[in-house]
């Protein structure tokens, strides 16, 4: 992924900001302009809101085929996590036995390398998730 | 809104066509459909084009002009349209043919569909492929298609204890249709034994529980149903349509084990149809994994939610059944050029509702669905076909 389109989402990406809709409160992550549930009522009253990067596995998976960027990484554990704030995300399980992960499990959002662009190697990071401490 | 036919079908062989071109395969496809028809060139107004990805699979952007004009049809200077909708290419430009007849735009139009995979390597049409789920969130955390399908499955089991030989069913189910459809990409049963051992590519989804990345193209030709009979004497009408989306996202959808767009786009096609699942005898539908299947014959209401795994390990979505699913071989056996898909399904239920089936003749067909998905199922394209008796 280019470099500025990376960039663009640093924001969200390194610092979990999501938004709350100022007319139902629903959560959503990444920030959203409209709020899907009561859409133009919320227009200009979304909030800006730093999630706290707990919550539970909804299902994963063990990819073994994985993109070109992610092939010194697999097998790796990828799932859907839901924040305890409401919104839901995509993301790696790590620092546990990809035998370990099981739906319902609690974890954690960390700080990590996602991966790195072309040759010059220029890094991402963002969140991945790991058993809650 | 006029009543639209389809009068003429064809497609391609399906599979790993190294010798053929995009454009060698658009042009055999609409030329098969046109002799089909009984129609000349000349007789054409319009043409609409579903392609997903030529652009990134071979660097090659605005082939809808390009098959026509390679196709003889330059000197007409028709409208031609490309439409595009993740793998739901194909069955979304069937519905832009289909409103443009009905509407009285176009008197004939031809629908083509076609996806040439192969010239690039199989990790990179996997990454274009997953260009359809979200990059910005679910691509650059490494997600796959086949691990956001992985995840559904995994969920499904979880939810309604669907279980691994029930999922590998699917597979087994279809390449037994496949070795009945002299088109196919794989004309070779298999067993399920070998669906449960083959590699793993995303847990609990291994090598056979997914289609595989074809070339091919299928076309379709359209006019309205008064006059089809000048042309064809077994036309087939396009008895009501669906379309609907969703977020793109697998992680934001209400439910990971419905597709939504899917119960929505086949409610629609059910009621432009004035029809019920009950009164469809065979369905092709989206099986780029076993799962999806499973999922969208639930969410089309064949079978109860949550039953999608033991109806399809009893049989009874097998040739012969109460419903035929997926009697070409579906994308699974038949082979997935990704775009081609929607199109390719429809020649399908065109030739079946003709008696045209050979091997895999569904008997009594009166009434055929097709169900198309783009990415993990934010958009869904339902087609209800009917024999004009």
């Amino acid at each position: 992924m280019a470099v500025p389109r990376f960039w663009r989402e640093v924001s969200s990406r390194y610092n979990l900001i999501g938004t709350k809709c100022g007319s139902c409160g629903t959560v959503d992550f990444p920030p959203r302009v409209v709020c899907p549930k009561c859409g133009r009522r919320s227009v200009g009253r979304m909030q800006k809101l730093k999630l706290a990067g707990k919550g539970t596995v909804v299902s994963f998976t063990i990819i073994h085929d994985a993109p070109e960027a992610f092939e010194l990484m697999k097998p790796y554990v990828l799932a859907i996590v839901e924040l305890d704030e409401g919104a839901r995300v995509t993301s790696q399980i790590i620092d546990v036995e990809n035998e370990q992960v099981k739906i319902g499990m609690r974890v954690e959002s960390a700080f990590r390398k996602l991966g790195s662009e072309g040759e010059a190697g220029v890094i991402h990071y963002g969140y991945k998730f790991r058993p809650e401490m | 809104m006029r009543e639209v036919a389809v009068i003429g079908v064809g497609e391609t062989q399906f599979g790993e066509l190294w010798d053929k071109s995009f454009r060698d395969l658009g042009i055999e496809a609409g030329l098969r459909a046109v002799q089909d028809a009984g129609i000349t060139t000349e007789n054409i107004d319009a043409v609409y084009v579903g392609n997903m990805s030529a652009g990134r699979l071979i660097d090659q952007e605005h082939v809808s002009a390009l098959v026509a004009d390679y196709s003889g049809l330059s000197d007409m200077h028709l409208p031609t349209t490309r439409v595009e909708g993740g793998g739901a290419c194909g069955a979304l430009a069937i519905l832009q043919g289909w409103a443009a007849v009905a509407s009285g735009l176009h008197e004939i139009v031809v629908v083509g569909a076609a996806e040439k995979m192969t010239d690039v390597g199989e990790v990179k049409a996997m990454e274009i492929l997953t260009a359809t789920a979200d990059q910005e969130w679910e691509s650059v955390f490494g997600a796959t298609i086949p691990g956001l399908f992985a995840m559904m499955a995994r969920r499904h089991m979880y939810e309604y204890a669907t279980t691994r030989e029930q999922i590998a069913s699917v597979a087994v189910k279809n390449h037994r249709h496949g070795a009945l459809n002299p088109n196919a990409q794989f004309q070779k049963e298999i067993t399920l034994e070998s669906v449960l051992k083959a590699p793993r590519v995303a847990e609990p989804l291994g090598l056979f529980d997914a289609a595989p990345l074809s070339d091919g193209a299928a076309a379709l030709v359209l006019c309205p149903l008064e006059k089809a009979r000048r042309f064809q004497d077994t036309p087939v009408r396009i008895l009501g349509s669906g379309q609907a989306s969703d977020t793109v996202a697998l992680h934001d959808r209400r439910d990971l084990t419905t597709m939504d767009a899917t119960v929505v786009a086949g409610k629609r096609a059910f009621h432009a149809a004035q029809k019920t699942p009950a009164d469809i005898q065979l369905a092709e539908v989206h099986d780029n994994f076993t799962i999806t299947e499973i999922m969208a014959i639930e969410d089309l209401r064949f079978v109860k939610k949550g039953q999608g795994g033991p109806a399809t390990e009893e049989g009874q979505t097998t040739l012969g059944s109460r419903i035929a699913v997926n009697t070409s071989g579906g994308l699974k056996a038949r082979g997935m050029p990704v775009g081609a898909t929607g199109v390719a399904q429809a020649v399908e239920i065109v030739r079946q509702l003709r008696g045209e089936g050979g091997k895999r003749q569904v008997q009594n067909a009166e009434i055929g669905l097709t169900h198309t998905l783009g990415g993990t199922g934010a958009t869904a394209v339902v087609h209800l076909f009917g024999r004009v008796n």
